[in-house]
């Protein structure tokens, strides 16, 4: 079995957020992640690996620094690492980064593709879902358990308030939750192992049958208009009271609003 | 692309087990402020199986027009089907604008029918208006009127952009459900119906449903609470949040909390609120013994009210309370509890 697992770098936003004098975030100041969500997705992957024998190949989209997350994934169990990253492919948006991310797997064999359900810096949840309709293939998002049962994998689908236990052909896609495994650690050998390893690097030209309209910040349907860091409502007041007291101001203050 | 051919604000009307859903009717009565900008009406587009009569209540909140696309293949969600039925509705009808609910199902669907369709999507918005892009008059740039600018927060609600879709069409957004109003439901309007099939032929991308599982939950929606009371990490243990309940009895309101409780498994998920669980703005929202981080804030800043209890007088949930009280929650909240209990008895 060939499975294909698409990863990003991000900055870890759970660290505490950093920002400039300006005000604007400082990404250079923030560590960077493997997203969680695709970790998750490379677990399954390997788990799959474990017991049926797989060929795990990781792909990543983004600067060069991101080989980062290549060499965590291999060290990790991973077979094998790609990192697409070119200028041209810059400012994509969700549309432009999954056509980039089908150009680069249909040039690799694969039954399955799992990709996170979304990554914690941007929260869309789109690429997955979108690289699965670029490739014609199905998609199962949401994945709570994974299975592979001869040609098919049957997944837990998570809804709101229920899941489906649902079963698709291969090549399928997959998009993991967070909660779907404890992710392993990098072995020490796998560490060692995974510094010397050879990333293959893609550009632009390595995409297959992807017109250049459809990459980078050209290629990108949606345009940012405005991009600011939050403004939040004001504080109101802040008391330090005794309890008796806390608990007249409160009364007072919902009575006035006619809560009670 | 001729964009001047796409016209209308169209809805995608969620239901679940022919059960229309929340996120459907909120998403009805925004389309209803821009249309009035944009002069145009609502079409909510409404797909299932056996679905016809819920018609009528999308009528009822706004809709002016329902496209049913009703087929045995639509019974319980699946992509391919939905996203056919979706993006054939598009094909033929061309919507200026296209929203869908930022739900389990929308999350999904939403991504699958814009890359079909080839269009942009902006995810999770919590605000949309009718306005210029570029926003401000750029030189050399065409200023184009009549746009939906899509409003959307990013890094865990650190951060917030407003996001445009001017060469494609239609502008698709998801939208966070809880964050827009419903209409006020009008009894007996009726909505002009139109249905529509455009085939549905299973091939490799329709998958199949073995197993349909339904949580057994029996607590409410605490997206539908008009008092919240919401509790973090500061409580202390689980057994201790009997004083919240017994505050949120009172009031007749509803228990939520915080992220840190569900991940110390206090709590089950669904009573969680901020950027990874539930949006809430409900008339009052009592957070105690939570500390406030941005992604908790994000779930429930537009709450009319805010009345945080902590300790810490630094905690951040500070920030944005409107009645903010440094003082220990073991003993303000019963005693609160004891005195609405008293008020409501004199009444």
């Amino acid at each position: 079995m060939k499975i294909v697992v698409c990863v990003k770098q991000v900055p870890d936003t759970k660290g505490g957020v950093k920002f400039k004098p300006d005000g604007t975030l400082d990404r250079a100041a923030m560590l960077t992640i493997m997203n969680p969500d695709d970790k998750a997705g490379l677990e399954a992957a390997l788990r799959l690996k474990d017991q049926y024998g797989a060929e795990v190949t990781v792909v990543t989209m983004g600067l060069p620094k991101a080989e980062e997350v290549l060499r965590e994934a291999l060290a990790m169990g991973a077979d094998k690492g790609i990192l697409v990253t070119d200028r041209v492919l810059g400012g994509a948006d969700t549309w432009a980064t999954s056509q980039t991310l089908a150009g680069a797997i249909r040039n690799l064999d694969y039954d399955l593709i799992i990709t996170g359900r979304q990554a914690i810096d941007g929260d869309t949840a789109q690429v997955g879902p979108q690289i699965s309709e670029h490739l014609g293939i199905p998609v199962i998002s949401y994945a709570q358990k994974i299975e592979v049962k001869d040609n098919s994998v049957i997944v837990e689908r998570l809804y709101d308030d229920r899941y489906h236990v649902v079963k698709a052909q291969m090549p399928c896609l997959v998009t993991a939750l967070a909660e779907l495994n404890q992710p392993r650690y990098m072995t020490p050998g796998g560490i060692f192992d995974a510094y010397k390893a050879e990333i293959t690097v893609w550009g632009r030209a390595d995409l297959k049958d992807v017109e250049d309209s459809n990459l980078g910040l050209k290629g990108s349907p949606t345009q940012i208009a405005k991009a600011s860091d939050k403004v939040r409502k004001g504080a109101g007041e802040k008391v330090a009271l005794d309890p008796t007291e806390a608990v007249a101001y409160i009364m007072d203050k919902l009575t006035e609003k006619h809560v009670i | 692309m001729n964009l001047a051919e796409y016209k209308g604000v169209y809805v995608f009307a969620q239901q679940v087990d022919n059960e229309v859903s929340g996120i459907a009717l909120e998403l009805i009565g925004k389309g209803k402020e821009l249309a009035k900008d944009l002069n145009t009406d609502v079409t909510a587009v409404l797909i299932g199986s056996d679905v016809k009569g819920l018609v009528d209540v999308l009528a009822e909140y706004g809709a002016d027009k329902v496209i049913v696309v009703d087929d045995p293949e639509l019974k319980d969600y699946r992509t391919e089907p939905y996203a056919h039925a979706l993006a054939s509705v598009i094909n033929e009808f061309k919507p200026d604008v296209m929203l869908v609910g930022a739900t389990a199902i929308g999350r999904d669907l939403g991504p699958r029918v814009s890359a079909r369709v080839h269009t942009g999507l902006t995810a999770d918005c919590t605000q949309l208006d009718i306005g210029d892009f570029p926003m401000n008059p750029v030189p050399g740039k065409e200023t184009k009127h009549n746009q939906l600018l899509m409003t959307r927060p990013a890094f865990g609600g650190n951060t917030i952009a407003t996001i445009a879709c001017p060469d494609f069409r239609p502008q698709m957004a998801t939208v966070r459900p809880g964050v827009m109003q419903k209409a006020e439901r009008v009894a007996g309007a009726k909505a002009e119906v139109i249905e529509f099939n455009p085939g549905f032929t299973p091939d490799n991308k329709y998958v199949e449903i073995l197993e349909v599982v339904k949580a057994v939950s029996d607590v409410a929606d605490i997206m539908d609470a008009k008092i919240l009371v919401s509790g973090g990490r500061g409580v202390g243990s689980p057994e201790n949040f009997k004083i919240l309940e017994d505050l949120a009895d009172a009031l007749g309101g509803t228990v939520s909390c915080s992220r840190a409780v569900v991940d110390s498994g206090w709590k089950p998920r669904d009573l969680q609120v901020g950027q990874t669980g539930k949006t809430v703005r409900p008339q009052v929202y009592f957070a105690i013994g939570i500390s406030g981080a941005i992604q908790h804030v994000a779930g429930m800043e537009e709450s009319d009210i805010i009345v945080a209890i902590n300790k810490d007088e630094n905690a951040p949930i500070f920030d944005v309370a409107d009645y903010g009280i440094v003082g220990d929650l073991n003993k303000i909240v019963p005693a609160l509890t004891e005195q609405i209990k008293a008020a409501k008895a004199a009444k």
